[in-house]
């Protein structure tokens, strides 16, 4: 796990040193890894005969986890509105 | 939208070569989607580091919508927390899990995959996904009932990409900045929460 975060960090760090020069077609290689990585995941789950069993089980647990965690951060971006917007938004 | 789109036909061109076995053994065998894992988390480093307004754009913002992210992260967890008891066989942390995805399906179900196994792999594609359609299909409605941050928080790490014309369209241009900076310290907080959700046995 932390081998996935310290890419990531080094990346960063790479980034910012390197920030003269932009890396415009960084955007193409992280939408092909992507698609690389989801077709992998699609290969995977195919090939796996427990999980074709489930998908309608595992579909909907997916679909009451969404639902719980949108309407979860709609209520709290609601609270959060009662306390702002009276007041101006942006400077 | 389309963009959505294409990432899905990869995984169910995938999911279909799979489930005929119409590919070499090797590609799952030598574990290949970690090193394009770590692949991508660097390009993706690169691109915030890379990118000056990344850093500087968060000035010009009421300091109170500097929660908007905080708000966020906690209403999908207490959410998720609450709906948990239905799901069974799972434990209250796999479900945090899913949810820390914030609607980036691609990165989290991938990062989950690879900690906890294809199965709540799946789901946290399938939710995910979910969870980004429903902030484009029902944004507008969120904005009439729940206030202009509503459509915002909903789309959680997506804000600034996918569902960014969305919330614009339907809180008003005053908050794309707040959209952008949402999404853009979610879509930072997936990969640390989901692998801290994960770490739980």
């Amino acid at each position: 796990m932390f081998v996935v975060i310290s890419c990531m960090l080094t990346g960063i760090a790479v980034g910012y040193l390197i920030r003269r020069w932009k890396i415009r077609f960084i955007h193409g290689f992280i939408l092909t890894f992507i698609w690389l990585l989801l077709f992998l995941l699609g290969l995977e789950v195919g090939a796996n005969d427990i999980v074709i069993k489930q998908f309608g089980k595992l579909g909907f647990d997916a679909f009451i986890l969404a639902t719980g965690g949108t309407l979860g951060s709609v209520v709290a971006a609601w609270v959060l509105w009662l306390t702002v917007r009276n007041k101006s938004i942006s400077k | 939208m389309k963009g959505s789109l294409i990432i899905l036909s990869f995984f169910a061109t995938g999911l279909l070569l799979g489930v005929f076995r119409w590919f070499p053994n090797a590609l799952l065998d030598y574990n290949i989607s970690f090193y394009v894992l770590c692949a991508l988390m660097f390009s993706v480093g690169i691109s915030i580091g890379n990118d000056p307004n990344s850093f500087r754009q968060f000035r010009s913002l009421n300091p109170r919508l500097i929660f908007l992210p905080l708000m966020t992260i906690l209403g999908t967890y207490l959410g998720i927390a609450a709906v948990s008891f239905f799901v069974k066989n799972r434990s209250l942390t796999d479900c945090l899990a899913v949810g820390s995805g914030f609607g980036y399906y691609s990165l989290s179900s991938i990062l989950i995959t690879q900690y906890k196994g294809v199965e709540l792999g799946t789901i946290a594609l399938l939710s995910n996904i979910i969870r980004e359609v429903m902030t484009l299909l029902f944004a507008p409605w969120m904005v009439k009932y729940f206030g202009k941050l509503a459509p915002i928080s909903a789309g959680g790490a997506t804000t600034m990409d996918t569902t960014f014309p969305v919330i614009v369209r339907s809180s008003g241009k005053d908050y794309a900045i707040v959209s952008i900076y949402q999404g853009f310290i979610v879509d930072f907080t997936v990969p640390f929460l989901v692998t801290f959700f994960c770490s739980f046995k």
